[in-house]
């Protein structure tokens, strides 16, 4: 198609306008040829010879995923070295093991292979993987707690879904249950209860990005773990904001709604993070640990059920919103038990923390509006108290987890 | 939220403290772990005898390096290298001595220490440990040490010679270029060694600049116990029936962080492991051992299901101890293994560092015991 279209000019003669278009796409060309040149010329005539000091390639190894089972163990590792490179030696517990390379072979830079050791792991005890590189590196990795990888069976999908429904589903119903009570609310209890909503929301976005930068320092140096959390946070609160200003400022149920999202994405990266901690045999999850979450979420379901007060949503919205809210806590808890890599968890709180940033300032902006004081409704007594309860409910149930 | 859960080993005490119903997937995964503990570790050794793996794999199971050195790229062979005697050029001076001739060059080499693990070494003659020289007692000895490699070195030789022959700064430490010929006495008779004393010390030992020397005794300078001397002399009949190996436990730490990542004896972590040493059952056994490790205080041997004599340093005829399964060497300590399995039955006997952690970073080998050389 295109050829022909080239042709039928030629064939008309250009005119003055395509004839610019033409040059223009040429110039285009000029610094991409000079790239490729130098690019051309940097490995063909190897100018960089003379920094070549003898000094050994830069290597560098992250293990992403660890998986004990009755074979033994299983590490996926990526290479980020300056040139591919090899595990030529593993050691467990400071001895030589027998080992698998899937696949075999040297490990190209930002690639990954499995190195598979049968390995006699203890139950409940720590263990220590080194890998020794052909130049003699070594890289670590522990082992705090060796627990048998949970497997994908029906059982341990259902319990851990029963787990993730208290700490994920549960608190938001319980929170929208305050709704019938909370409907007869004045301006002023209305005040109270968006601010407490934004109270909780900020909370919830420092956790979350403090979460996400800690899985992003843990991931593999070549994804550039900080940067990817600014922008992958960047790009789904510009990506939520012009979403939900396409038919102007969300209030009532479209609010409440995005507020679930946020929280939602919060909570997938909670489950994502039980769901790991049970991977590295870290969860010993007693029962004041679950009902301390299980508290510490309520607020999120009254946040939800806030900007809904003035509206008369059907039994079903409720539902959906409480599914969207707390549902993703199930599936994060599911992803994060098969032991996925450090990348992806930060990658979905950051998604996340733009989400959570997203509705804090929508929010805001609806409590102005409804307010009619604008600006100045942030500085009245309701909405301070809101904001002080929202954020000291979140900071005081969090010390109940804390450990 | 991921600090709440991030491990502690006081919080492994929640597992037993009353887990929810919704906690069951812990519990599934204990059970199953539970089960696969001793599953791993019990089944490696049938599985090994019925996939046929060498007959050495029953006895470590799993736990060994992986692959196989590259011998002919190192330009030396841990199983040769056992009884790779270097006894130089013999020749008579005038007074009708005999005077015997070692050439030794030091160079830089990378050498591969474990299956695909290189390291870059310093070297005699281009091999870790550096040539295994041997001379009889009352000998005049010419080393001609030519540096080759990228750093001064020298050659200090535990023996007795003048001040000027030492091998320390100002007295035979060469630049690279230069040459020097150390001239003494092949005194006293025994089982020595000789490495570089350039400083700093320890990065040239752990580099790989040693050897062993052993001086034979000669049997007309002892003659109540003539025919021991005799069999300690190389060349002499009582010595042929004598199965001698030369072996130097030494170890590589590859990150240079002052701690070993792979342990030895000759060089290879595991080499005598995977290619057992051919031992025939009823001639003696004797081993010219000596410790050169670096970083660790002291090293082991520990020989399986028999017992040998120990002559600590090797400057006597009869043992310093006798019937015992275990010797520790300190650094640069060295003496001679006199044993037999004229008594067992044929198999596989294991040495070893009865350091674990040695033992299982590379230190371990095997006699395979046979009635004759195939």
């Amino acid at each position: 198609m295109n050829e022909r279209l080239t042709t039928e000019s030629l064939e008309t003669g250009a005119t003055p306008a395509s004839e610019r278009r033409r040059l223009n796409l040429l110039w285009l060309l000029v610094p991409f040829a000079v790239l490729g040149l130098a690019i051309a010329w940097l490995y063909w005539a190897n100018p960089l010879s003379s920094f070549n000091n003898g000094a050994p390639p830069v290597e560098n190894l992250t293990v992403e995923r660890t998986i004990l089972d009755q074979a033994g163990l299983r590490l996926l590792v990526r290479a980020g070295g300056s040139e591919p490179m090899s595990v030529a030696q593993v050691q467990v517990d400071a001895a030589y093991w027998e080992f698998t390379q899937d696949p075999p072979g040297l490990i190209n830079r930002g690639a990954t292979a499995w190195i598979i050791v049968p390995f006699p792991w203890v139950l409940g005890e720590a263990h220590a993987v080194t890998f020794v590189t052909s130049t003699g590196a070594t890289f670590g990795h522990e082992i705090p707690v060796a627990i048998a990888t949970p497997v994908v069976t029906s059982g341990n999908l259902v319990s851990q879904a029963v787990l993730g429904a208290f700490v994920g589903i549960l608190p938001v119903v319980v929170g929208l249950m305050f709704y019938p009570a909370l409907r007869g609310a004045g301006p002023a209890t209305m005040n109270f209860l968006l601010a407490m909503t934004i109270g909780l929301l900020g909370f919830l976005l420092v956790d979350t990005i403090e979460d996400a930068m800690e899985f992003a320092g843990e991931s593999a140096a070549i994804f550039q773990g900080p940067a990817m959390v600014v922008l992958a946070a960047a790009a789904s609160f510009l990506l939520l904001m012009g979403v939900s200003r396409r038919e102007g400022r969300p209030t009532g149920l479209a609010l409440a709604t995005y507020i679930a999202i946020g929280i939602g994405l919060h909570n997938l990266g909670e489950g994502l993070a039980i769901g790991a901690a049970f991977a590295a045999g870290a969860a010993g999850l007693g029962t004041f640990l679950v009902m301390g979450f299980t508290l510490h979420n309520i607020t999120e379901g009254i946040g939800i059920a806030a900007p809904i007060l003035k509206v008369r949503p059907s039994l079903w919205t409720f539902a959906g919103l409480a599914l969207v809210a707390g549902g993703p806590a199930v599936i994060g808890m599911w992803i994060g038990s098969l032991a996925y890599a450090p990348h992806w968890s930060a990658l979905a709180l950051a998604v996340g923390a733009g989400a959570i940033l997203q509705v804090v300032i929508e929010v805001g902006l609806y409590l102005m509006r409804s307010d009619g004081r604008g600006s100045s409704a942030l500085l009245s007594p309701p909405v301070l108290a809101g904001l002080a309860a929202g954020v000291g409910f979140m900071y005081l149930t969090a010390m109940l987890v804390k450990i | 939220m991921r600090h709440w859960l991030s491990f502690d080993p006081s919080r492994r005490g929640f597992l037993g403290a009353g887990l929810l119903a919704a906690g069951g997937a812990v519990l599934t995964a204990k059970n199953a772990a539970g089960q696969s503990g001793h599953g791993a570790g019990h089944q490696a050794t049938p599985a090994a005898g019925a996939t046929g793996y060498p007959d050495h794999r029953a006895a470590h199971g799993a736990m060994i390096t992986i692959g196989d050195v590259d011998s002919e790229r190192n330009g030396f062979d841990p199983t040769a290298m056992l009884t790779d005697w270097d006894t130089g050029t013999l020749s008579t001076m005038p007074d009708g001595r005999r005077l015997r001739t070692f050439e030794v060059t030091a160079e830089d080499k990378e050498i591969e220490i474990a299956p695909g693990v290189m390291f870059p070494a310093w070297t005699y003659n281009g091999r870790v440990p550096g040539p295994a020289l041997r001379a009889v007692e009352g000998e005049r000895l010419r080393i001609v040490f030519k540096n080759n490699a990228s750093h001064p070195h020298s050659m200090h030789f535990h023996g007795i010679h003048a001040a000027r022959m030492d091998g320390i700064p100002g007295a035979g430490l060469i630049n690279p270029g230069e040459e020097f010929v150390y001239e003494f006495d092949a005194k006293p008779f025994g089982c020595h060694l000789y490495h570089c004393h350039a400083l700093p010390l320890a990065r040239h030992i752990h580099k790989g600049m040693y050897g062993l020397f052993v001086i034979d005794p000669d049997p007309t300078r002892h003659p109540d116990q003539a025919d021991v001397a005799r069999s300690r002399l190389l060349g002499a009949p009582e010595n042929a029936e004598w199965q001698e190996m030369a072996m130097v436990m030494n170890a590589f730490d590859t990150t240079f962080d002052g701690e070993n990542e792979f342990y030895a004896c000759n060089t290879i972590a595991h080499c005598y492991a995977k290619k057992p040493i051919k031992v025939i059952r009823n001639r003696p056994v004797r081993i010219y051992l000596v410790n050169v490790t670096e970083f660790d205080p002291i090293n082991s041997f520990h020989l399986h299901a028999n017992f040998f004599d120990y002559f600590d340093q090797g400057t006597t005829l009869t043992p310093t101890l006798k019937t015992v399964d275990l010797i520790v060497q300190c650094q640069a300590q060295r003496g001679i293994l006199e044993f037999s399995f004229k008594e067992h039955e044929t198999g596989l006997y294991m040495f070893h560092a009865h350091q674990s952690e040695f033992t299982e970073l590379g230190w371990m080998g095997m006699f395979d015991v046979v009635e004759a050389v195939s």
